[in-house]
């Protein structure tokens, strides 16, 4: 967990290491978040749709990525978390997410660490790039 | 081409009741082994009135409404056809299991990339709770391979 009073630009979060994407972590992930959309867990229906198989939720990685955050410091003091998806994550990708303090700076009068947050998988794609603002309480 | 009269629609307002088995449900699709995600008397040990919603967890709530999927049908863009181009959220108050969320989303641009072969929605939420506090603003932006 941080600590206000230790946290620096430059500050590396540990890393968050994932385990290979199967069909399992899709069928759930579908179910618990409410994207049922068949793209990600129906093969006949991904063919169809012009791709060579099912792939990742985008909300997966990005919920992956609040994980890494959290583990960081406690969820109540997120105050913004924003991310872009740069490319598909696949099946039987092995995601790592990371994070680095890059500024601390002061809003509504609380002191704040801005993050920049990524996602990359094994073969050393980044998936996801985003930031997150966390108050140091 | 999608419509671009769609811009500045308001969407359906959507009524999310935060469950708790649903809540526990998603830490577990996402690994998420803190006890305060799954286990009240953690949750509450942190300081949280019940369990919290993880930070991601209100784009997940907010599909049960189906506000968006029913306006891609509206719009004629096949749901095989999307992707996942932004997604940003800012905190306003916790949500915790036992809220009732109410989302209102809006249509706040549309517009294209590569002469149309990429098309963007982007889509503005305000989520707040049964006591009327603003808990998050969301903003999300869908991809269409046209």
């Amino acid at each position: 967990m941080a600590k206000a009073e230790e946290v620096r630009v430059g500050d590396r979060l540990p890393e968050l290491v994932l385990a290979p994407i199967r069909r399992e972590t899709l069928a759930l992930f579908a179910g618990a978040s409410g994207d049922h959309n068949p793209i990600h867990i129906d093969l006949d229906f991904a063919r169809r749709a012009g791709m060579p198989d099912v792939f990742a939720h985008g909300m997966l990685s990005m919920a992956w990525l609040g994980r890494l955050l959290t583990d960081w410091a406690p969820q109540a003091q997120l105050r913004r978390f924003s991310v872009r998806f740069l490319g598909i994550t696949h099946l039987g990708n092995a995601i790592t997410c990371a994070g680095e303090v890059v500024e601390t700076l002061e809003i509504n009068g609380e002191r704040c660490a801005r993050l920049e947050i990524s996602s990359r998988n094994q073969f050393g794609q980044t998936k996801i790039v985003g930031e997150a603002l966390i108050a140091l309480a | 081409m999608i419509d671009r009269s769609w811009i500045g629609r308001e969407l359906g307002q959507a009524v999310l009741p935060i469950e708790a088995g649903r809540l526990k449900f998603f830490a577990k699709s996402i690994g998420e082994a803190n006890p305060i995600y799954s286990d009240e008397a953690a949750a509450r040990a942190a300081g949280y009135a019940a369990l919290p919603a993880p930070p991601t967890f209100l784009f997940a709530a907010s599909l049960d409404s189906g506000v968006v999927f029913q306006m891609l049908e509206e719009m004629q863009v096949p749901i095989g056809k999307i992707l996942h181009g932004e997604q940003a959220f800012e905190y306003l108050a916790p949500i915790v299991a036992g809220d009732v969320i109410t989302v209102r989303s809006k249509v706040s641009n549309i517009y294209d990339k590569k002469n149309g072969a990429l098309e963007f929605i982007e889509i503005v939420q305000e989520a707040e709770n049964q006591d009327g506090v603003r808990v998050a603003e969301i903003r999300n932006i869908t991809v269409v391979r046209n």
